[in-house]
């Protein structure tokens, strides 16, 4: 095993081609049709990142509407045409563009691009496998990934525009095509689209789960993984139990839209015509849709989590705070997740009795989400920090959480949530719990496995902290004051607010949150510059450039089929001995046994191990001989 | 050099990975089902809509066909195990002709309910939707499930290694005898709420 912590390069890539001389990769296979996880993991990448701008972009255009909400801007009217007649967006279109913003950054952005990039890049690497289960499946998952992509998309150059009815696509108004613009075509190219999704999602975590627990290299039991490794692992199994109850959930919609059934509608007046629809119930469709939707929000958090948990413990140089507690929390909020979804659903008219028991397992998940908080700040205490980019944004992630966090203890009051529903306070809730927080998160990932990702580049530092500083001040700058005007109020997903004059005091807020949305776009740009030309021209890293324990940092700088030339490294201890007290560097890999590193050894490394603790104790005693004698 | 490949070819023969993905597979269609079941309990709790129906026997008949390709199924599992490739291959084209046997059956369990009986799928009462709902979804599964009896059927005819038959033969029956079950559960859940 330490001949493979000394395999470089080129003598390797020999061994490969060996072996490998029957497979010839063409341009295809290797970069369109790919069954490689870490080429899959690029391309769902790129590809969140390009739907992440698009939804930026998106944002950026009803931030403008919602501070200048009498102006007209006649570059609107150039660049999108019929839905901004006169430079003043269409207020249906508004909609619109609010619902697909929500749509892609949840599911596009921070499931697909986030999960995607990181349980593919990382699940095979840092457990030992050579690729995922059913490399095929993966090749699939991306592509339905990239489909429903193209679909949500293509809702904007139909005639009437995207779907409008929210993220959440509430029925009535997403079952009757003739409610509004964004009912119609654009409403069924939402559906269409999110089935490919759901697709995608619910292969690509099968795969993930299959291969965590098939597939890890010798040595790896579950208590050695790094946790980035159990928060995929945990998101996937999120994923595999509530993706399929929004199948169920979407089934009945397009029924109803298309079909005539009445599973959630009843008694509805279209434009002053009576439907036929009877017996139906909207709220049914709450409980499918949040039955996802809550653990949704947790799929998106816990690889960030995981990521944290990783670049945190990395560029401390100090073991992970509670390792198994960060485990037994995740594995806490993976439950409780799915007995909460109630609190989404307080002013439907639920039982004041269920709205109680709902309030209470929502303030319990808080109590795993504490848990983890304070464990990465105790890691990170007394530290020996290096504050990397990846490691900036890893802390940023750990502040939104905070700050984001602490609101949904107030959300999760019954009582409260009356005042606080569908207003600007739930937004800034969600927006840095799991927006800031998630991006911030997934960033951290794109920065400390860059040299992974691109075959040993790394990313340029100053621009990093660049982006760093601008994106993490007006992200507060952005969600921070929207807490008060959700006190006052004001109301969420509205086109304008002059129709009530008591909102009036808000219009200067409005402003500077535009435009600190605006600055903060900009920021991405020197991201955007950053990742795309480091590709080529970024630094030259290392193997193994942070200093870190894990395994992916054993294999070979190169990308091969396989992961590593001839066998996969075993492992011989858990991924967090950084800073070990008796060793003379400040980090041990994986793949060093106990028997080379007697010097920092402890009693507890032997726990299931007699004979090793036996040898342990033989060393120390003749050890503290010597001593004596000298 | 030679050691290396033998134990990479090793690696990529390990089918037990894929076998899992197939468990995981079953299981999330399984939340499917327990979703749509479960929105029917909430539909018909909260509106005091039950089925108000009796189910046509027609379903008793088709129960009992995909019961018995279940066991069909497992004569052919067992018939793989033992090398007896025809009997095999008999037992998977019998598993075959049931499964489109159901299909047709559930089909014509559609007819009557909405010829015969006037039980329509666009209904204001949806909890009679809901048959219509959870009968096509299972058969979609039936339709999958088919496919991969076929793709099992072509391996045998292959005459691929041992491993892989065998392998293919394990896919094909923990999907149908998930089909059969789910279908039993479906049907006990629609009699249990008949009225
Ligand atoms: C301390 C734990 C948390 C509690 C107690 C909590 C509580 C709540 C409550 C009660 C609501 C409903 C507000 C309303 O609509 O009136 C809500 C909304 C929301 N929460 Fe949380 N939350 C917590 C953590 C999180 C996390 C970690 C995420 C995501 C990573 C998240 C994402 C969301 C989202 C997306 C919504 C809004 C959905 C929508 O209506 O569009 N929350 N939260
Ligand atoms: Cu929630």
């Amino acid at each position: 095993m330490s001949s493979t912590l000394a395999v470089h390069g080129h003598g390797a890539e020999h061994h490969d081609h060996g072996h490998e001389h029957h497979h010839h990769d063409t341009f295809i296979t290797k970069y369109v049709f790919s069954q490689d996880h870490k080429m899959i993991a690029k391309q769902f990448l790129i590809t969140g990142i390009t739907m992440a701008v698009i939804a930026m972009i998106l944002s950026l255009l009803f931030r403008i509407q919602l501070a200048y909400p009498d102006k007209s801007f006649p570059l609107l009217e150039t660049l999108l045409g019929r839905f901004a007649p006169g430079g003043r967006l269409d207020p249906e279109f508004y909609l619109s563009l609010v619902t697909i913003h929500g749509t892609i950054m949840v599911f596009f952005v921070l499931t697909a691009g986030l999960s995607g990039t990181f349980s593919n890049l990382l699940i095979p690497l840092q457990c030992g496998s050579r690729d995922m289960a059913s490399p095929f499946v993966n090749m699939l998952s991306y592509w339905f990934f990239l489909t429903a992509s193209v679909i949500m998309l293509a809702s904007f150059f139909v005639q009437k525009g995207p779907a409008g009815a929210g993220w959440t696509i509430y029925p009535p108004l997403s079952a009757l095509p003739k409610a509004m613009k964004g009912s119609d075509l654009g409403m069924t190219l939402w559906l269409i689209s999110m089935v490919c999704f759901i697709g995608s999602s619910l292969m690509g975590g099968i795969n993930y789960v299959s291969t965590v627990l098939n597939m890890r290299t010798k040595g790896m039991d579950l208590w050695k993984m790094p946790l980035t490794v159990w928060a995929f692992f945990l998101t996937a199994i999120l994923g595999i139990l509530s993706f399929p109850v929004l199948v169920a959930g979407v089934v009945l919609l397009i029924f109803d839209r298309s079909f005539g059934t009445s599973f959630y509608l009843s008694d509805i007046v279209l434009a002053g015509k009576v439907m036929p629809f009877s017996g139906g119930s909207p709220i049914l469709f709450q409980h499918l849709f949040w039955f996802l939707g809550h653990p949704e929000v947790y799929i998106v958090i816990m690889p960030a989590m995981g990521i944290a948990s990783e670049v945190i413990a990395v560029n401390s140089r100090k073991p992970i705070f509670g390792y198994h507690a960060m485990v037994y929390s995740l594995i806490g909020i993976t439950t409780l997740s799915f007995i909460v979804w109630g609190h989404h659903m307080f002013v439907t008219g639920m039982n004041p009795f269920l709205g109680g028991v709902f309030m209470i397992t929502t303030l319990i998940i808080a109590v795993p989400s504490a848990v983890k908080t304070f464990n990465w700040l105790a890691t990170i205490w007394r530290g020996n920090i290096r504050f990397t980019p990846a490691m900036l944004f890893a802390i940023g992630m750990v502040s939104f959480f905070i700050s984001g966090g602490v609101t949904g203890i107030w959300l999760g009051n019954s009582a409260l949530d009356i005042n606080l529903h569908d207003t600007y306070f739930v937004v800034a809730h969600f927006h840095l719990v799991m927006g800031s927080a998630a991006i911030f998160g997934m960033l951290a990932g794109v920065y400390h496995w860059y040299p992974k990702l691109f075959a040993g580049r790394l990313m340029d530092e100053k621009l990093g902290y660049l982006h760093f500083w601008i994106t993490f001040i007006c992200a507060y700058l952005v969600f921070f004051p929207m807490h008060f005007m959700g006190l006052d109020g004001v109301p969420r997903r509205y086109y304008e607010m002059t129709a009530f004059p008591s909102f009036n005091k808000w219009m200067s807020v409005n402003i500077l949150i535009t435009w600190s949305a605006i600055t903060a776009g900009l920021a991405q740009v020197a991201f955007l510059y950053n990742f795309f030309s480091s590709i080529w021209f970024g630094k030259r890293a290392t193997q193994n450039p942070w200093n870190a324990n894990t395994l992916e940092w054993t294999a070979p700088i190169e990308h091969m089929h396989g992961n590593w030339p001839g066998e996969i490294p075993t492992v011989y201890r858990w991924p967090y001995d950084y800073s070990k007290p008796g060793h003379d560097a400040d980090f041990i890999p994986q793949t060093v046994p106990l028997s080379e590193t007697m010097s920092s050894n402890l009693p507890h490394d032997f726990e299931d191990n007699p004979a090793g603790l036996e040898q342990y104790n033989a060393w120390v005693k003749a050890h503290k001989a010597n001593e004596a004698v000298k | 050099m030679m050691a290396q490949q033998v134990h990479q070819e090793k690696d990529r023969l390990d089918l037990a990975p894929k076998k899992f993905v197939m468990w995981l597979f079953v299981f999330a269609s399984f939340m499917i089902f327990a979703a749509l079941t479960s929105g029917f309990i909430v539909y018909a709790g909260g509106h005091g809509h039950a089925l108000n129906l009796r189910l046509p026997d027609i379903f008793i008949y088709s129960t009992s066909v995909i019961v018995l390709s279940s066991l069909t199924m497992f004569m052919a599992s067992r018939s793989a195990k033992r090398l007896e490739f025809d009997r095999q291959r008999l037992f998977l084209w019998l598993t075959v002709a049931l499964g489109i046997l159901f299909f047709v059956l559930q089909v014509y369990g559609w007819y009557i309910l909405t010829y015969k009986m006037g039980i329509y799928f666009v209904n204001p009462n949806a909890s009679q939707s809901f048959i219509y709902v959870f009968t096509g979804v299972h058969l979609l599964h039936i339709v999958a499930g088919i496919m991969v009896l076929l793709s099992a059927l072509y391996i045998s005819y292959r005459n691929r290694p041992q491993a892989i038959n065998l392998y293919r033969m394990e896919i094909a029956s923990i999907f149908w005898h998930f089909l059969d079950i789910m279908w039993i559960y479906l049907y006990v859940f629609l009699l249990l709420n008949q009225n």
